[in-house]
């Protein structure tokens, strides 16, 4: 038994942050729509920290993760103008070659489904000490050696033995160590995971999300955290972005955004989830659906589910304000705050286009 | 939940449905003769009751036989053993008119909105069908009906006319429930209905569901891998580990007291969305064994950290048995038990049962 619960916490936000994603957009170009999937985002990483990135399907979360390793693909792109520093680099503007440096060496991923980001053909043995090849330079045995003593550190049990299986002679928990120990390999200063435990059981994500806890106290890396999962988020992280359609809709160290949720969004999803323990007649539910990337509504994109929403809201594109220490959300109720007392249904349920 | 007074039906009342020592294997063939080498049991064992009005909740990790289950009480697999009744009849006996007529009493809803729904149809078709077969509407009432469905569900009726890629997964989902609501049935296998669905659009299929229940006063059978949702919705909960069901209670008692070490581990492990909850976590050790090789004795023995655990847990099958009223426990460990401590010693047993609650402190 274990205490858990245990939070990655690491040191705090260092003067100089690790990675420093500045006004990033990512936009697909299909014919004459745009989607703007990642639509001016901005935070820090500090050295040592895991920040969380927590939202649902398509509010831009994995593209986040994947334009910070430049790994976007036609039609797909970071647009000019959006700035990625990193180790004093800006990862937008470095070449194939320079990135390709990066990736792996100083920044690593950890992906959600663990089966199709192995190769089903060699051996798991391999796939780790190949890491150790390209980006170490290592002779064959040396990588072979690395590699095993890798797949021990993340707690494969006879790892010696287990290196030469091949992926589909281990369960989903062991294939993700395996991605955790590729990932952690070069001993990177950033790793990035996008879903870590979403393909796993409960029993299983228990297991890895500890394991990924101790790695990270050991080696001091920091960890992008991307997940739908508010308890993930709780657990594992000390600070935590929410996006929604696109943008950061709040942003705040993980106790503060759990205990005074500013955005209605955040609110929103944190009175969705069911609750062991809290017993409720009906779960509180967010009205309608995510708009979609090529029409982002006009004004606050969150406008039409809110309950607070008011003419301004229509009007104006909320900025980030600063609502609290290191707490900003992008809610004009933020300048005034006593709305927030008076819900009313909102647009899509009064326009009926939706149900609650 | 306590405000619902749908609750299971006085005791002595017929249950609606009845399962009794459900047994699916299925075989393992090698060679070209197909020759069979082993067989995956996939449900070994299986008997619980579902009442009327009632949603019993079953819970348990992939390749627990969940799904399995569900699929044999519909007789979309057959079983290689076990009893069936619904409403009194016996399932396994009844011929192809028999089953079609109760294929109309017993509905299901799938995981996957995407794969469920034909993407040549449109929704009023697809919801259509269901009317057709068992002949309950024809023509403008048929379409009538279909228009009252959606809107029941929560859609517009202009919607019978679009096609299933025209909607979002939430959406999807409220087809299928409509599908299965076209026919009036008395009970539904949900099986997985919201695994798909982001947070706030789970919510919503969620209350519908308990809405739908409350109105029609449906039964369902909520199959589910996630242990808040189930809580949410059940009355009752069935916790499967290797096709058998080791803990069966009241949502209430399960959650409050589990005393199956395997459901206190499922318990624990559910990341809670709250930084400052400092809670005691059971880490178990290793996977889920094979269920083609399942371990002997109880098939959770060679993970579990029940303080009396020994020798006699590797060779005694433990059977559901109730430890309070309304609760049982697949665990010869957990006080009281019809295994007595003698015939455990003579198993090699060295530590007699004791009441073991690592949890109480923290639900």
């Amino acid at each position: 038994m274990t205490a858990a619960g245990e939070a990655m916490t690491g040191s705090p936000a260092s003067p100089i942050p690790l990675v420093s994603v500045k006004d990033l957009r990512t936009w697909f170009h299909m014919g004459s729509a745009v989607a703007r999937s990642v639509d001016g985002v901005s935070f820090d990483i500090g050295a040592g920290e895991t920040v969380g990135i927590v939202g649902e399907s398509g509010c831009g979360k994995s593209v986040t993760a994947l334009s910070i390793l430049r790994l976007i693909q036609p039609p797909g792109r970071i647009e000019p103008g959006s700035r990625i520093e990193f180790e004093g680099k800006d990862l937008v503007s470095l070449g194939d070659e320079e990135i390709r440096h990066i990736r792996g060496n100083r920044i690593s991923m950890i992906f959600q489904e663990p089966m199709s980001a192995l190769n089903p053909v060699f051996t798991v043995g391999d796939q780790v000490a190949e890491v150790a090849r390209i980006h170490g330079g290592v002779s064959r045995k040396e990588a072979w050696d690395r590699a095993v003593e890798s797949l021990a550190l993340t707690g494969i049990p006879a790892a010696g033995d287990r290196a030469k299986q091949y992926p589909h002679q281990l369960s989903g928990g062991m294939r993700q160590r395996v991605l955790i120990a590729m990932a952690l390999m070069m001993k990177p200063a950033l790793v990035i995971a996008d879903e870590p435990t979403t393909a796993l059981d409960v029993t299983i994500q228990a297991q890895i999300l500890d394991l990924l806890v101790d790695l990270q106290k050991k080696f001091g890396t920091s960890i992008l955290m991307i997940t739908h999962d508010l308890g993930v988020i709780a657990e594992t992280t000390s600070r935590v972005i929410v996006m929604y359609a696109g943008q950061v809709v709040e942003e705040a160290a993980v106790d503060e955004l759990f205990s005074k949720p500013h955005h209605p969004y955040t609110e929103g999803l944190m009175f969705a989830m069911p609750h062991i323990g809290r017993d409720l007649e009906r779960l509180n539910v967010i009205p309608g659906t995510v708009p979609a990337p090529t029409d982002w509504p006009h004004g606050c994109r969150f406008r039409d589910r809110c309950p607070y929403s008011w003419e301004l809201c229509e009007r104006e594109h909320p900025p980030l304000y600063q609502v609290g220490v290191a707490h900003t959300s992008r809610c004009h109720l933020a300048i005034e705050p006593e709305r927030r007392n008076h819900p009313h249904p909102p647009l899509v349920v009064s326009q009926g286009a939706a149900v609650a | 939940m306590s405000e619902i007074p749908t609750k299971p039906a006085a005791a002595g009342a017929e249950p609606l449905l009845s399962v009794r020592n459900l047994r699916k294997h299925f075989p393992i063939r090698k060679g070209v003769l197909a020759r069979q080498v082993g067989a995956v049991q996939a449900v070994s064992d299986v008997s619980f009751d579902v009442s009327r009005g009632e949603t019993l909740g079953v819970v348990g990790e992939s390749g627990c036989g969940k799904t399995t289950t569900g699929r044999i009480v519909l007789r979309l697999i057959e079983p290689t053993s076990g009893e069936i009744r619904f409403e009194g009849k016996d399932v396994r006996a009844m011929g192809t008119k028999e089953l079609r007529e109760l294929r109309r009493e017993m509905q299901i809803i799938f995981q996957d909105p995407v794969s469920s729904l034909n993407p040549r149809m449109t929704i009023g078709a697809i919801i259509r069908e269901g009317l057709t077969i068992h002949r309950l509407a024809e023509g403008k009432a048929a379409d009538d009906r279909v228009k009252q469905l959606l809107e029941e569900v929560g859609l517009r009726r202009e919607y019978a006319t679009r096609y299933p890629h025209e909607f979002s997964g939430g959406q999807r989902q409220r087809i299928g429930i409509a599908r299965a609501l076209s026919v009036e049935p008395k009970f539904i296998v949900c099986d997985e209905p919201v695994s798909a669905l982001d947070v706030s659009v789970q919510a919503q299929v969620i209350n519908l569901l308990r809405d739908l229940q409350r109105d029609r006063q449906l039964t369902y059978m909520f199959i589910a891998h996630d242990l808040s949702v189930v809580e949410h919705i059940a009355d009752r909960v069935a916790v499967m580990y290797l096709g058998k069901v080791v803990e069966l209670a009241t949502s209430e008692d399960l959650y409050r007291e589990p005393l199956m070490p395997y459901t206190q581990a499922l318990l624990s492990a559910v990341p809670v969305a709250d930084p400052r909850a400092r809670k005691e976590r059971i880490l178990l050790q290793g996977d889920v064994p094979s269920p083609a090789n399942p371990p002997s004795g109880c098939v959770f023995h060679p993970r579990c950290h029940h303080p009396a655990r020994d020798e006699a847990c590797t060779r005694i099958v433990p059977p559901l048995e109730h430890k309070a009223p309304g609760h049982q426990v697949a665990c010869i460990k957990q006080p009281p038990t019809t295994i007595p401590w003698e015939e455990q010693q003579r198993a090699g047993g060295v530590h007699p049962p004791e009441r073991y609650l690592p949890l109480a402190a923290v639900h």
